[in-house]
């Protein structure tokens, strides 16, 4: 704590209003001196298409559906693989902090199959699920399952003893204890696991959907590298991109909206 | 409401109301004939006492009675077993044998426990912390008005609704208090609840405690480090030495107590007399 507390800049530093603008100068800069730079002819549009005719390209694309119909594929399945493989990890984690029967029986087991890499299943899951969609759904919600479950897991360990002692001392039951002690204690953990978990949700989908599928944003890109289509490959690299930090905003949101009590989300 | 008024006066109305005219004296006689009406505390008698750790034997033979709403506070070097204790009082811990009873059937709203730290939820506005307190009535109807009471008493009403890292150490520990009584405890235990606290606040809140104590009539066991302390706020001090009671001192100084005093003083230096020989022997 006293470590955010160090980081978190001083009034005077912060301008509020333009707190939200600001971050957007230097991806701005960049594709301006991207556009610049192709145009002039310094980059060649064989490596890397000028930004217009990504937009361009994104545009085509949008007009025939095609666009949209791709990125829903692939926000359905990071969405379904995310619930399925987080609500799992969640459930885990909860029973393995709760109870010490559950996590003798199950936590080295967990802990052992956390290290093979899950992409590493891909050549099995595809003799498994062929290109299916449960094939994708199963490799996202394997990639997810472990940070929300070790996150899960250390935050409920971690809760102060003080304060569960103090829950008893006052008469609580253990549901009330999980309600007003445990579960809040336990929150900003399993918020690091979400950030965590978003991450690698991201990644294993794009692997997932270059190697086996026969739609979604992946797919697309894989397509348009058989055609040369530079431009479209580099707009679904983008789009990825814009994905990955919308979901980490909607989780920061969340975060703030939720852990409202703690100093850091503390409106200063 | 009258109660709520008479309980935010100022600390200082303590100290200074044996000076005040005829007027006052009315207000002191009826709060004390009220606190006889409320005197709620529970007589405590403990006998034969034993408790250890793997091969550490803390307590060898615990002798006590505690007439109901007496003051008590326990003082003793550090490791000598008052927290443990405190800690068997309020029935958090077992023991190998004696007994402890309270002269009658003892709900676990009776007894409240008030620790150094303040131990109260992050995640909970300060009025949410002190219902906390109400047990097993958390959710009955009346419980945010016994919780703003409760506030009232420790003179906390306008922090209702901030969250407790927003506030001072004194302030916590006065949301702690306020949580402790809002159940109306008839035994209240503090293992040093004002060691954390700077000297000034320190003062202000030993008023508070006595204040709530003479209100409410509950049975109060104090474990201190400041000998000072002690002799200020209790009835009777206890020296625990060799997981016994070593010395049994009783306070007569008349209260409103000033602080001090030569009486006091005078009492402070034997007490730490007997508290550094058994440094010495050991
Ligand atoms: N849970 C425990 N397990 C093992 N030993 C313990 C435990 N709790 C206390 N002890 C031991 O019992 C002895 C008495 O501890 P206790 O906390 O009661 O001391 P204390 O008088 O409150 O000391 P202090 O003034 O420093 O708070 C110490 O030697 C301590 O090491
Ligand atoms: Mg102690």
């Amino acid at each position: 704590m006293s470590l955010i507390d160090s980081v978190s800049l001083p009034r005077s530093f912060r301008l509020p209003r333009v707190d939200g603008l600001i971050q957007w100068i230097v991806p701005l800069a960049i594709i301006a001196i991207w556009q610049v730079a192709s145009v002039t002819g310094f980059v060649p549009t064989r490596v890397l298409p000028a930004p217009s005719d990504v937009v361009l390209a994104g545009w085509k694309l949008l007009l025939s559906g095609e666009l949209v119909r791709n990125i829903w594929v692939s926000f359905w399945r990071a969405s379904i693989g995310f619930l399925i493989g987080g609500g799992i990890g969640f459930a885990f984690g909860l029973a393995n902090g709760l109870s010490q029967l559950s996590a003798k029986l199950t936590d080295t087991t967990l802990q052992m199959v956390r290290n093979v890499p899950h992409l590493a299943l891909i050549p099995l899951v595809i003799l498994w699920f062929g290109i299916d969609e449960s094939a994708k759904l199963f490799l996202v919600a394997l990639g997810v399952f472990f940070p929300i479950y070790l996150n899960t897991l250390h935050g409920i360990r971690t809760v102060d003893p003080q304060l569960i002692e103090m829950g008893r001392i006052y008469g609580m039951t253990d549901s009330e204890l999980f309600r007003r002690v445990i579960f809040p204690g336990a929150l900003p953990s399993i918020f690091v696991g979400i950030r965590f978990a978003l991450g690698i949700m991201w990644l294993t989908l794009i692997v997932a959907e270059t190697i086996a599928a026969s739609s979604g944003l992946g797919y697309m890109a894989m397509q348009a590298r058989e055609f040369m289509l530079i431009d479209v490959v580099v707009l679904s690299i983008l789009i990825y991109a814009l994905l990955g930090k919308l979901a980490d905003s909607a989780s920061r949101v969340l975060e703030r909206l939720t852990l409202s009590w703690h100093p850091a989300f503390q409106k200063r | 409401m009258q109660t709520a008024l008479r309980t935010t006066l100022p600390e200082t109305e303590l100290a200074s109301r044996a000076n005040f005219v005829p007027q006052a004296r009315v207000v002191r006689e009826e709060r004390q004939e009220e606190r006889q009406a409320q005197t709620t505390g529970l007589p405590l008698s403990i006998r034969g006492l034993r408790k250890s750790f793997v091969d550490n034997e803390v307590l060898r033979g615990i002798d006590l009675h505690i007439p109901a709403g007496q003051f008590v506070a326990i003082v003793g070097k550090s490791g000598c077993g008052k927290s443990t204790l405190l800690r068997l009082i309020a029935g958090l811990e077992k023991f190998e044998a004696g007994s402890i009873s309270f002269g009658q059937d003892v709900q676990p709203e009776d007894i409240r426990v008030m620790f150094q730290e303040p131990r109260l939820l992050p995640w909970a506005r300060v009025l949410a912390n002190v219902e906390v307190g109400l047990g097993r009535d958390r959710s009955s109807g009346d419980a945010h008005a016994r919780a703003e009471k409760a506030l009232t008493e420790v003179g906390l009403a306008d922090k209702r609704d901030q969250w407790p890292s927003v506030l001072s150490g004194g302030q916590k520990q006065r949301v702690a208090l306020g949580r402790a009584l809002v159940s109306r405890p008839r035994v209240l235990a503090f293992d040093e609840p004002l060691g954390a606290l700077d000297a000034l606040t320190r003062i202000s809140m030993q008023r508070l405690l006595e204040r709530v104590w003479r209100d409410q009539g509950f049975t109060a066991i104090l474990v201190t480090h400041d000998v000072s302390e002690a002799v200020a706020l209790a009835d009777r001090v206890l020296v625990i030495d060799e997981g016994r009671i070593a010395h049994d001192v009783t306070v007569n100084a008349a209260r409103p107590r000033e602080r001090g005093s030569a009486e006091l003083a005078s009492l402070e230096g034997s007490i730490l007399s007997h508290l550094l020989s058994a440094e010495d022997r050991t």
